[in-house]
């Protein structure tokens, strides 16, 4: 297997942000074909839950060609780390209008949920959302809310929101790829063509503390380095690292993504495995005690 | 008398007032003449509750207000803004 390529802190500031990292058309055509194939024929591998990642799929079979990939190898080990465990994975498909027509039935989109349960924890897994065919607006890609992840839910809950300001629908190439955290809120789509939809997802978990495993060779000596803000001559650089931590989504209350912010430069620490790190002010003038060091 | 059915909005909205941008949006037609699913709309139907309330639905329902539960206050959750509306439409059977 060629070396991981590993992601960067942009990146990374990224994914604590959005809860979510999408490579377009990175999975090579003979994958993606031998893949589709495997689908149509329900050949996917059957896995007991707590396989290592390493051991879950056989050397030559298309999903271990996607998991072997550079880019995305990188990225999982960015995230989970080495020695992830395959926690379950799950072939997803989108029958088209005709099969429900058939039988009578209500064709609908999925509900948005969170999957799994309730989870509270800072460390995450990650989920490896694969589309192995393009896909067209009109196939109903996946929905997904990004910046959502941090918000602890209870699965189907949040199924009352039908639509969500900045919502996102996969349109993609085929072999495109999404990395996301466990708790990011999404849905499948309706699929209104005429063909099968495939998406095949894996959720691995980390098996190591999840602390500055991505390439930190970007990162710099003063990435923590308070600047100026609210009253400001110019607009802030949208690439510095604290711009992308505290980028506000367009769903996001106007109380509630000040919290969405804090609870991001938690993470970022978490990864950073530095409690002195803060972005734009947020969690340094909560935690100022002036009484404490009078003391 | 004609039969009536409920028509219902949901609106989550920036922040407690009317007048707050929508953020989330829901809509469940009783009469059966529109099929909202998840994901069927990217552009909200009012820019705001007021704009809603303007256009002749009636608000049922709003989200109290709740003072936050301690060691709880930085937690995020369920969309926290949440009003109800309703208009009655005539039923045709």
């Amino acid at each position: 297997m060629d070396e991981p390529k590993l992601l960067d802190s942009k990146q990374m500031a990224e994914f604590a942000a959005r809860g979510v990292l999408r490579f377009d058309g990175v999975v090579p055509d003979e994958i993606n074909e031998r893949f589709c194939t495997d689908a149509a024929g329900r050949e996917i591998p059957v896995v007991p839950a707590g396989t290592p990642l390493d051991e879950a799929y056989a050397p030559g079979t298309p999903i271990h060609g996607l998991v072997s990939l550079p880019r995305v190898r990188g990225a999982i080990e960015s995230l989970v780390g080495p020695g992830s465990l395959v926690d379950h994975h799950f072939l997803h498909l989108a029958l088209p209008p005709a099969s429900f027509e058939k039988r009578g039935l209500r064709q609908s989109s999925q509900p948005t949920h969170q999957d799994s349960t309730i989870d509270p924890r800072m460390a995450f897994d990650a989920q490896l959302f694969y589309f192995p065919h393009a896909v067209t607006r009109e196939m109903g890609g996946t929905r997904y809310i990004p910046g959502s992840h941090l918000r602890i839910v209870s699965e189907a809950a949040i199924g009352r929101y039908q639509n969500i300001r900045g919502q996102q629908h996969v349109v993609c190439p085929a072999g495109t790829v999404m990395l996301a955290h466990h708790g990011l809120w999404h849905g499948g789509g309706i699929n209104r063509s005429d063909r099968m939809r495939f998406m095949f997802k894996i959720r691995l978990n980390p098996t190591v503390r999840q602390c500055r495993l991505w390439d930190t060779s970007d990162l710099g000596p003063a990435h923590g380095e308070q600047r100026p803000i609210f009253w400001l001559r110019e607009a802030p650089d949208p690439e510095h690292l604290h711009s992308i931590l505290c980028r506000l989504e367009p769903w996001f209350e106007q109380d509630t993504g000040r919290l969405e912010i804090l609870n991001r430069i938690r993470l970022w620490r978490f990864l950073l495995g530095d409690d002195e790190f803060d972005a734009d002010y947020w969690l340094t003038r909560l935690e100022n005690a002036p009484e404490a060091a009078a003391q | 008398m004609t039969p009536t059915r409920q028509k219902l909005l949901v609106l989550y909205l920036a922040h407690s007032g009317l007048d707050a941008h929508v953020v989330s949006w829901a809509q469940w037609d009783g009469t059966g003449k529109e099929d909202h699913i998840p994901g069927d709309q990217d552009e909200p139907p009012y820019a705001s509750g007021l704009e809603a309330l303007r256009d002749g639905w009636r608000l049922l329902q709003m989200s109290p207000l709740r003072p936050h539960a301690p060691g709880e206050e930085f937690r995020t959750s369920y969309l926290k803004y949440e009003f109800v509306f309703e208009k009655l439409e005539p039923f045709h059977g």
